[in-house]
C-alpha cells in the first residue's frame, strides 16, 4: 500500500505522472513529494512508486 | 519626530523578549509576489521587528488591487516593490528592504533567493506558485519554505490551516477555493491566509519548525 495525501492506497508500481493524472491534478499545478523529497518534473513519468513510500501531491488554485 | 533605532528595538524586546527579538533582527525573508498575500505578510514581518525583507513583484499597483492588497489610491501606478517599500519604512524606520522588480522564473530563482533563509511564496496564479515551489525545493533545498493555495471567496475562516508538508516546507490556506471558482480574492480571507504564511515564518525564525 502507498500513502498517498495520508490516505493508503493500492499503488504499488504507478507512475508519478499516475497517479497525478488520476487525482485529476493538472501536471502543471502541483509539486510532488514522495518520502518528503521532491520529484523533479522530468521524472514524474518514470518514478515509480512501492509499498510503503508516502506521496504528498499539492494541487495549487489561484489566488494571493 | 521618529523614535530612535533603540527606542523602537526597546520597545520590540520588552513585547518580544532579548531571545526572540534578536532571532527576529538578524532574519531575512524573501516575499515573492506582493499582492494580497505579499503585502500582508511583509506588514506583518516588519511590524514583529524581521531585520531584513527582500521584496520581489513585477508589478504596478492597479485600482482592482485596492480591495485587498496595502496599497494607496495615491500609489496608484507605482511598482509594487516601491510602493509597499514606502509603506515598510512608515511601519518600521530601520528595517533593511531590499527589492527587486522583476518576474521571477525557474532561471532567475536559484540566483536571486540564495541570499535568504525563508522564502514565502506569495503569488496569484496557480501555475506561477507550482513553479516558484516545485524550483526552489529542487534547486534550494536548505530554504524553508512556506505558500499558500486556497483562500479566495468567503468560505469560514477556520477551513484556512497551516500544513507541515515535509521537513522545510508548509503550505497556507483550504487547498480548494479558487480565485476562478466564485466570488474572487476578499480583504480578510486573503488577510488570514496571509497571517497564517506570516505567523509560521515567524516560527520558523524562533526555531519552531511545527504547523
Amino acid at each position: 500500500m502507498v500513502k498517498i495525501n495520508g490516505t493508503m492506497q493500492d499503488a504499488a508500481g504507478k507512475t508519478i505522472a499516475q497517479l497525478v493524472e488520476e487525482g485529476g491534478y493538472q501536471p502543471t499545478r502541483v509539486a510532488v513529494e514522495l518520502n518528503e523529497e521532491i520529484v523533479p518534473k522530468a521524472g514524474y513519468s518514470d518514478t515509480v512508486v512501492k509499498d510503503g513510500d508516502s506521496v504528498e501531491i499539492v494541487g495549487f488554485v489561484g489566488g494571493g | 519626530m521618529i523614535p530612535t533605532r533603540e527606542q523602537m528595538n526597546a520597545a520590540l524586546t520588552e513585547r518580544h523578549g532579548k531571545f526572540l527579538q534578536e532571532k527576529f533582527e538578524s532574519a531575512s525573508v524573501a516575499v515573492c509576489g506582493l499582492g494580497g498575500l505579499g503585502s500582508n505578510v511583509a506588514l506583518a514581518l516588519a511590524r514583529a521587528g524581521v531585520g531584513h525583507l527582500h521584496l520581489i513583484d513585477f508589478d504596478r499597483v492597479d485600482i482592482s488591487n485596492l480591495n485587498r492588497q496595502q496599497y494607496f489610491p495615491d500609489q496608484l501606478g507605482s511598482f509594487k516593490t516601491e510602493a509597499l517599500s514606502e509603506t515598510l519604512r512608515r511601519v518600521a524606520p530601520y528595517i533593511t528592504l531590499t527589492a527587486e522588480t522583476v518576474k521571477l522564473t525557474e532561471e532567475n530563482i536559484p540566483s536571486l533567493l540564495s541570499p535568504y533563509d525563508i522564502i514565502c511564496e506569495a503569488f496569484d496564479k496557480a501555475d506561477q506558485k507550482a513553479m516558484l515551489v516545485n524550483c526552489v525545493l529542487e534547486k534550494l533545498p536548505q530554504k524553508y519554505l512556506v505558500s499558500a493555495s486556497g483562500m479566495a471567496g468567503l468560505g469560514s475562516s477556520n477551513s484556512i490551516v497551516t500544513r507541515r508538508i515535509s521537513k522545510r516546507f508548509w503550505l497556507c490556506g483550504d487547498g480548494k477555493s479558487d480565485v476562478a471558482d466564485g466570488l474572487g480574492l476578499i480583504s480578510a480571507r486573503v488577510a488570514i491566509c496571509a497571517a497564517h504564511e506570516a505567523n509560521m515564518i515567524l516560527r520558523i525564525i524562533s526555531g519552531e519548525y511545527e504547523a
